[in-house]
């Protein structure tokens, strides 16, 4: 073997004692791990090369599971508040007086009004269970954290496609020859992304990526869009320009998969306007062309859309074997006049102020490249169509030999939808999709099961109380119109966050970022209760951090908290963990029991639905600790923490709600665990899918299987069920998947879904802003339902921009600009060039973050490995815009919003748009949060953008965030920059946090496993 | 180069040490020893002798694990260092034989012959000494001379320049000690003034080179790509780790200006100056020479400062 | 014995795609993790929850920006030149920070692939661990045996049992392969995960370093570079893979692969099928006969 030289070595060593497979929450992308353990220690955390998500791979932050796990920052016992909140000092209690406590508090809530108990969870991933608990409370103040992630991608694709990018959906990565990529740092999908790209690379498709900055994806993207942020709508107006122009669109897709050929009433004023013509059965209309008709009207070219005298009739638009209209007016039957919705769309984008040159100032592309870019990506969805030879059945019974495909795909994320206008710009790239034929073909776009759903999704927002308190339907859902919106007789909102009200109609993930300013306002009212999970609202989580601690802490003249009970579970000492009255610990990830569901943010790919669990592979009563290989380290401390699923039910078993507790008055379930088993939402219809039916022979539906746990653990932790491979595409109407969706429950019924690039559902609240139907908005959000809810999408200036330009322009006035009309309701493409070409913006910069892909938020910052590729951040500005503000190379400076100051440091970087700057999220810690040592560069060193950011707009009349779904705008931020002397510590600095620190001797993590070292041991 | 405290200890004083042997060694080797300077010959090898093993010992202080230091005298085949252990321990056996051998004749004060020392014995010893003395220096400077990552140390001047500082340095020690015996030699205080004069130039010499000499490879080269230009978007890490800390370390420039002329005024014109003044005023040479010695040690330990400080280590290039 | 054998037979590697790496730091962490239990145990850090948090880490990944190789492209204005991904024409300003002399630049020795056309600013992810060389002088000046390079497949190793923590041999690598624990009293380096790809324990599919299975874009490749018809030799070959630094003639036995030319097609003049001034464009649609 050695040559006689060598030492001899063990090559072979025992990796472990045992391996356990499970599934990884180092974030939300959720990765099929296996977990090697070495005397009850966590020797190695590897991929599952059996997982569909990450098929073997690990990123950095799974790999660093150890650390997480082993965190000195772990709280380890329930916490009552002794000191004033946010003082940070509390008294250890039993579960037993905690959770008696949080009953005590809870109960009356429930007997008076569920409402006063506002139950928010972050990046947790059971909101199949929190969302049903909180409808059993009876409380419509439920959400989780889509609202300040990423809703506009959802609701603008659920709204649109019946699916959407985020997690529910994902390129062809196969096939696809065209990948744009818009504003996508890293996404929840972090590894099937990475291993996607690789493919790609592999087969040498372009990927063009669209960012203001150009870092990970965009570094080895064969071409960067250098983007001005919330430009983006006028960007893919600007193509979509083009390709109508050219006549570059798949018609033939159109009228087959979309309501492009359906017939728009044209009736101004009335309150059918914009409304589809249908049928007495409520069928949307088409106009069916008569044959003759054809060559009378080929030379109608007298520049008209007068199309009384065409020949031809209206249709049902889903019927087959007709020939459909897709412009020209027509009248209908009963007198009125309707066009096509492709003739509205097709009006409005070939419109010279959407031409490439128009808009390319003010998106920084040069109108060349916009051209370019939409010749390409005609080129290869045109020209290089993939042809799959698998014979498929439409929804309408046609058979076609084989399936082809526009092998262009666009993925968005956070730097679309984290912005005001955010919703219209993603729908905007789901038209230009649409216009490709580009949606779950061969090479686009494609839906993951259980997506496509109907657009919009049937369930509604639960409103009403049944007899035993719980609501009608949870908490969350999708708004139809606006019947269904949770406002009271006057129009003001019925939530504490103002989700589904005027202000901010589709929120359907409701608003996470407004709770905390409206609980301490009281608007619409008092509540008693704040329930938090995982979420570090105290801190990077909240917009306007520091007014937001303020709130939390604020007292009414009585002396008595505003808010006056806050629970919060979290796992770790977070920033937040000081604002709560009553502190839940949670395990981790390798200690629990969960269900990543098909009800909830399922794990499924294009090709197949799948969902997983974790289980409990360290008993949380082992406690550990990173320092336990030092010969000299304290022992552990058991730890005595719950997972909060299980916690959440035992509440609601002591509170008596209903589905809870057994007739008798006895939990109905011992814990969670017993509940993803037992529970049924629906006959047959758990929280998983797979081994269901007393003997686990059934899929998807079924009766709860008892070993159904021990069915997950023997297989990898997941559960997968790929659809026939005649169903993988056309999913919308491709009767082979619509049956098996069906099957599985997926969808309610078979029929297919017709995507929608005019959205009638935007329609009906403009109308009711306009008047008509018995649910209109009070006068005061008139003007701006009506501006925003445009069925077709527009582009507006985010609100941020426009509105700190305002008021810098009249900076001096002393009184608050009125909320009138201004730049910022005026929603059309125009470069606001004039306003921005006399006077300098007050606020000349865009700022935004970008994920670190090694970190998690804040919840990395502990991690003792993670923390060392990065414990301090500084603000990167390309060189060009330092010497314009003369700011040198790392010189420190103050960046000021409309909102606040802070103090960083400056770095260069050429790999950004010029007016740009930006940083990355959440590495900023306060001092003392996360048991970090005083001096850690995190809080020394480290910022938030967050100080930056106000939680309203400029003008102070809502919130700031998409004024269809009240997604927060993160990235409207506006910033203007100055240099000043050099400092030890950035500012804001808050007072430090008393959690202890951390020991921080060396970590030789590992070092017993050496010593244990034998040779040939078997795992 | 990060200059670590114990390497720039170890350097120059066991540097002066063996510059000193040498120097004893060599008067020994072609003239023998006089009865009356044995116990100043003496004084001479012992203080060679502290300084030697001070610098050795302070050596093993750079160590990780100092008790296995005796393994490194086993790969002289390849390794300088190897080759510098062996080298520094051989240098101990003519020295600790001279040192038996004259103090034995300073045992016998009157010539009884009892203990008889042969001459030849003496000088094949001397030479020995010598020999390994200057072996011992070339590999010190060998180990930094041959490493190819970093071109200031991997230069022509850099030999010469270590064997040169061992005998000014050594030889300051030398005459300061002939002095303070009273025995200060014009000769040898007008070649030691030369030789601060030869080392003042080596050194400038040496500077003049380094600053003026790009690195030969660029930071594209060290990506693979030599194409292209290539600046810095983001340290792996960003605090401080092991590579950084020892490999690249960077001195400001103007820093460096000034205490190359420290060393400059220190290693050769305050000595210099010493020199001459002894000469002028005899009655003074032992304090002057003194001060002469201690200053080139200094001097010495400045520019070792500089010869760490301002060398870089190709890995800087991913920096 | 710090004499380095004869020439392997085998020469395990790894080859590194830089033009999909996305900078991840999955293989630096993955790497942290299987080696802090493995053969080179512990790989300590300092400072764990303080001050100036510094571990023992055999991967490092590194990020760049490259300069444009030509500023001649046809629109140009600053601006423009941004958006185009160009960089800009201050990129020095900031772009040579802390780089020094480096810029004068010497071109020998292209790569055939980096250099074809003109090349807009490019921003360089660079995973960097020990290359396993051919050469590897940080062996060589060893003074204990303890640094030694395998006779059977190349891999360069440390057996810390006799390191005395000289340090010399991390000055003699260039490329900043070696990492000295203080705490330790050891030099400790990439293993090439000696402990995984021979080890019976583990399936046959796993038997590869921790960072090459962990990697998200699967940019990391390793096999036997000494054998041509190996799927790494072949991938060096298609993709002419570049020895880092060859000039200093430590012949590393780890690829590289070059970025990919970048492929943004000169901006050719616009057709214009439809002149939407003219008339009302959307009436082309009129009689366009469309099937359902
Ligand atoms: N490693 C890691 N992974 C994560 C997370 C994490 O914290 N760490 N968080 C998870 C969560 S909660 C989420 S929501 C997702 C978010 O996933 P992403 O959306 O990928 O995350 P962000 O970092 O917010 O990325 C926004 C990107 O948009 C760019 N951008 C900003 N404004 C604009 C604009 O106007 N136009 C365009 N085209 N681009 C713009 C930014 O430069 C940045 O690259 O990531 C998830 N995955
Ligand atoms: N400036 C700026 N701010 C932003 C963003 C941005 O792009 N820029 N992005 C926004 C977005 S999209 C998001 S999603 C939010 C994310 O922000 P948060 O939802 O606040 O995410 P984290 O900081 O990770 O905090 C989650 C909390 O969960 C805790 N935790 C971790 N593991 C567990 C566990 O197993 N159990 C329990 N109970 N708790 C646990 C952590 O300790 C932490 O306190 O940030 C938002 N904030
Ligand atoms: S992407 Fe990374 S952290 Fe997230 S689940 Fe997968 S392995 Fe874990
Ligand atoms: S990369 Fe450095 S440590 Fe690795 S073999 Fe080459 S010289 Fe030695
Ligand atoms: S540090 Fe250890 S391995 Fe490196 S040269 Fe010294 S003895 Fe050899
Ligand atoms: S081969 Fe193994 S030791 Fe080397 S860098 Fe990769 S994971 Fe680390
Ligand atoms: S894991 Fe792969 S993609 Fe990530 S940094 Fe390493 S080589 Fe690059
Ligand atoms: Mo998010």
């Amino acid at each position: 073997m050695h040559a006689p030289t060598e030492p001899a070595i063990d090559t072979s060593p025992s990796p472990g004692d045992e391996v356990k497979t499970t599934t990884c929450y180092m974030c939300a992308c959720r990765c099929g791990i296996k977990v090697w353990l070495r005397d009850g220690r966590v020797r190695y955390i590897q991929g599952n090369p059996e997982h569909p998500v990450n098929q073997g791979v690990l990123c950095a932050k799974g790999s660093a599971g150890i650390m997480q796990h082993y965190s000195p920052a772990r709280l380890d016992k329930p916490l009552l508040r002794v000191g004033e909140r946010g003082s940070g000092e509390f008294r250890e209690i039993e579960w037993d007086e905690a959770l008696q406590i949080a009953t005590d508090w809870l109960a009356p809530i429930r007997e008076r009004n569920p409402d006063e108990l506002a139950f928010f969870t972050g990046r947790d991933q059971s909101q199949a269970l929190t969302g049903w608990w909180a409808q059993q409370f009876g409380t419509v103040n439920y959400a989780a954290h889509g609202g300040f992630c990423s809703v506009n991608m959802a609701a603008g694709g659920l709204y649109t496609l019946g699916g959407s990018f985020w997690e529910f959906g994902e390129p062809d990565w196969e096939h696809t020859q065209y990948l744009m990529l818009w504003g996508v740092a890293e996404d929840h999908d972090s590894n099937p992304i990475k291993l996607g790209l690789g493919k790609l690379k592999g087969r040498g498709a372009k990927i063009v990526a669209v960012n203001p900055v150009r870092s990970g994806y965009g570094a080895i993207a064969d071409e960067w869009i250098g983007i001005r942020p919330g430009t983006d709508g006028l960007f893919a107006f600007a193509l979509i320009h083009e390709l109508l122009k050219a006549d570059r669109i798949d018609l033939d897709y159109l009228v087959r998969y979309t309501n492009a050929h359906w017939l728009v009433v044209r009736n101004p004023g009335g309150a059918d306007d914009g409304l589809f013509a249908r049928d007495a059965e409520g069928r949307p209309l088409c106009w069916q062309h008569v044959a003759e008709a054809a060559a009378m009207h080929a030379d109608t070219t007298a520049g008209t859309s007068d199309s009384r005298t065409r020949t031809g009739r209206a249709v049902a638009a889903d019927a087959v074997g007709i020939r459909p209209a897709v412009v020209g007016e027509v009248s209908l039957p009963d007198g009125r006049r309707a066009v096509p919705a492709f003739h509205l769309l097709a009006e409005r984008y070939l419109d010279p102020r959407y031409a490439p040159d128009a808009v390319s100032e003010r998106c920084g592309i040069p109108a060349d490249t916009i051209r370019r870019i939409a010749r390409e990506l005609a080129e290869a969805a045109f020209e290089r169509e993939v042809r799959l030879p698998i014979a498929w059945t439409d929804a309408w019974g046609r058979t076609h030999a084989e399936m082809v495909g526009r092998p262009v795909a666009l993925h968005a994320m956070r730097g679309i939808s984290a912005h005001s206008n955010g919703f219209h710009t993603c729908r905007a790239l789901h038209l230009l999709q649409l216009l490709l034929g580009a949606v779950d073909t061969p090479g686009s776009f494609r839906y993951q099961p259980p997506y496509p759903k109907p657009v919009p999704p049937p369930n509604r927002p639960g409103k009403a109380r049944q007899a035993n308190g719980a609501l009608d339907a949870a908490p969350l859902g999708f708004v139809h119109g606006p019947e269904d919106l949770l406002v009271d007789a006057d129009g003001a909102p019925r939530r504490i966050d103002h989700a589904f009200s005027w202000a901010y109609p589709l929120s359907s993930h409701g608003m996470m970022h407004t709770v905390i300013r409206n609980a301490w306002a009281g608007d619409p009212y008092r509540i008693d209760t704040l329930l938090m999970f995982m979420a570090n609202m105290g801190w990077n989580s909240a917009m306007n951090t520091a007014q937001t601690i303020g709130w939390l802490t604020d007292k009414d003249d009585d002396g008595e908290y505003r808010i006056p009970h806050i629970i919060y579970a979290d796992a770790y000492a977070s920033e937040t963990v000081a604002y709560a009255d009553l502190v839940l610990p949670d395990t981790t990830y390798l200690e629990r029991f969960d269900a990543i569901s098909l009800l909830d943010r399922p794990i499924s790919d294009a090709d197949g639905a799948a969902d997983a669990i974790r289980h409990p592979v360290l008993d949380p009563a082992l406690g550990g600790s990173a320092h336990a290989d030092d010969g000299n380290a304290v022992p552990p401390r058991p730890r005595d923490v719950r997972g909060f699923q299980s916690v959440l039910l035992d509440l609601g078993a002591r509170l008596g709600l209903p589905g809870m507790v057994d007739e008798d008055g006895s939990p109905k379930y011992r814990d969670y665990a017993d509940y993803i088993v037992r529970h049924e939402r629906a006959p047959g219809v758990g929280l998983l899918a797979g081994w269901r039916g007393e003997d686990g022979t059934r899929e998807a539906k079924g009766a709860p299987n008892p070993d159904q746990l021990q069915r997950y653990i023997e297989h990898g932790g997941f559960w997968r069920s790929e659809a026939p491979e005649h169903a993988r595409y056309f999913k919308m109407a491709n009767r082979g998947y619509l049956d098996w969706a069906q099957r599985m429950g997926f969808l309610g019924h078979a029929d297919p879904i017709p995507l929608q690039l005019y959205s009638e559902t935007l329609q009906k609240f403009r109308l009711a802003a306009q008047g008509h139907g018995t649910h209109q908005p009070p006068v005061a959000h008139r003007e701006r339902v009506a501006t925003y809810f445009d069925p077709l999408p527009i582009w507006y200036e985010p609100f941020e921009g426009a509105q700190a330009d305002d008021l810098g322009e009249r900076s001096g006035d002393s009184a608050f600009p009125a909320a009138s009309s201004a730049a910022a309701a005026t929603p059309v493409g125009h470069v606001d060039a004039t306003a921005r070409g006399s006077k300098p913006h007050p606020y000349p910069l865009s700022a935004v973050t970008q994920r670190p892909m090694f970190m998690y938020h804040a919840w990395g910052s502990q991690n003792a490995w993670l923390r060392q590729i990065a414990s301090r951040n500084v603000l990167y500005l390309h060189p060009d815009t330092g010497i314009r503000h003369g700011i040198g190379d790392e010189d420190w400076i103050n960046v000021t919003s409309h909102h606040g100051t802070i103090t960083v440091q400056a770095r260069f970087a050429a790999n950004v748009q010029p007016d740009t700057v930006w940083t990355w999220n959440a590495i900023g810690k306060r001092k003392g949060a996360w048991r970090l040592g005083a001096d850690a560069p995190e809080a020394s060193h480290g910022f938030l953008l967050n100080h930056l950011i106000s939680d309203i707009t400029p003008r102070g009349d809502y919130a700031n965030a998409d004024p269809v779904t009240g997604q927060a705008a993160w990235f409207d931020l506006r910033v203007r920059i100055a240099k000043v002397d050099p400092r030890g510590e950035t500012a804001p600095q808050f007072a430090p946090l008393p959690y202890g620190t951390a020991d921080n001797a060396p970590l030789r993590y590992g070092a017993a496993f050496r010593k244990g070292r034998k040779p040939g041991d078997t795992p | 180069m990060n200059p670590a405290f114990s390497v720039i200890v170890f350097t120059t004083l066991s540097g002066a040490g063996y510059g000193l042997w040498c120097w004893l060694g060599l008067r020994l080797a072609l003239g023998g020893v006089a009865h009356a300077d044995a116990a100043a010959w003496l004084a001479g090898a012992a203080l060679g002798g502290v300084l030697v093993t001070a610098g050795l010992l302070s050596s093993l202080g750079h160590l990780g694990k100092p008790g296995r230091a005796w393994r490194a005298l086993s790969q002289w085949r390849t390794s300088w260092l190897s080759r510098e252990g062996v080298a520094a321990v051989a240098t101990f056996l003519p020295a600790a034989l001279l040192l038996m051998l004259l103090g034995a004749r300073q045992l016998d004060p009157v010539g009884l012959g009892f203990i008889h020392v042969p001459a030849a014995l003496l000088s094949a010893a001397a030479a020995l000494l010598v020999a390994g003395s200057l072996a011992t220096v070339a590999c010190t400077a060998m180990i930094y001379a041959s490493l190819k990552p970093i071109p200031a140390w991997r230069q022509p001047l850099v030999l010469p320049g270590y064997l040169g500082f061992a005998l000014l340095t050594g030889g300051l020690l030398d005459q300061a000690l002939l002095a303070i015996a009273g025995r200060a030699s014009p000769a040898a205080a007008w070649a030691m003034l030369a030789m601060a004069a030869a080392m003042a130039v080596l050194k400038l010499g040496y500077w003049h080179a380094i600053d003026t000499t790009p690195l030969a490879v660029t930071r594209g080269d060290a990506l693979g790509l030599p194409t292209r230009q290539a600046s810095v978007f983001e340290r792996p890490h960003t605090e401080a780790n092991y590579v950084t800390r020892e490999m690249v370390y960077v001195l400001a420039r103007k820093h460096g200006r000034a205490l190359r002329a420290l060393a400059l005024a220190m290693f050769a014109a305050l000595p210099a100056v010493c020199l001459l003044a002894g000469g002028i005023w005899p009655a003074a040479a032992p304090g002057l020479l003194a001060l002469a010695a201690l200053s080139a040690l200094l001097g010495a330990a400045v520019e070792r400062w500089l010869f760490f400080a301002q060398a870089r280590h190709l890995v800087s290039l991913y920096y | 014995m710090t004499a380095l054998p004869p020439p392997s037979k085998k020469k395990l590697g790894l080859v590194i795609d830089l033009d999909t790496c996305v900078g991840c730091h999955a293989c630096a962490v993955s790497c942290k993790e299987w080696n802090a239990g493995g053969f080179a145990a512990p790989l300590t850090d300092e400072q764990p929850y303080g001050k100036a948090p510094a571990g023992v880490w055999f991967n490092r990944v590194h990020s760049y920006e490259l300069a444009a190789t030509d500023f001649t492209t046809p629109a140009f204005d600053p601006g423009a030149h941004d958006a185009l991904g160009l960089g800009s024409i201050h990129d020095n300003s900031g772009a040579n920070r802390g780089a020094g002399a480096n810029a004068t630049a010497g071109c020998a020795g292209a790569s055939p692939l980096a250099q074809e056309v003109a090349q807009p600013a490019m921003t360089l992810h660079f995973p960097r661990s020990c290359l396993h060389c051919e050469q590897p002088a940080c062996v060589t000046v060893c003074p204990t045996g303890a640094s030694y390079k395998r006779a059977e497949d190349g891999i360069v190793l440390v057996d810390e049992d006799k390191c005395i923590g000289c340090k010399l041999c991390s000055w003699a690598c260039p490329y900043g392969a070696r990492e000295y624990s203080h705490v330790e009293g050891v030099m400790k380096k990439c293993t090439l995960c000696i402990d995984r790809i021979y080890n019976e324990h583990l399936d046959e599919a796993e038997r590869q370093p921790a960072c090459v299975q962990a990697c998200p874009t699967r940019a990391r490749h390793f096999g036997d570079l000494a054998d041509p018809e190996s799927k790494v030799s072949r991938l060096v070959a298609e993709r002419g893979g570049v020895d880092l630094m060859p000039e200093l003639g430590y012949r590393p036995t780890n690829q590289y692969l070059p970025p990919r030319p970048r492929r943004a097609e000169a901006a050719a003049p616009p057709q214009e099928p439809l002149d939407t001034a003219q008339l009302p464009g959307v009436l082309r649609w009129l009689d366009r006969v469309l099937s359902r």
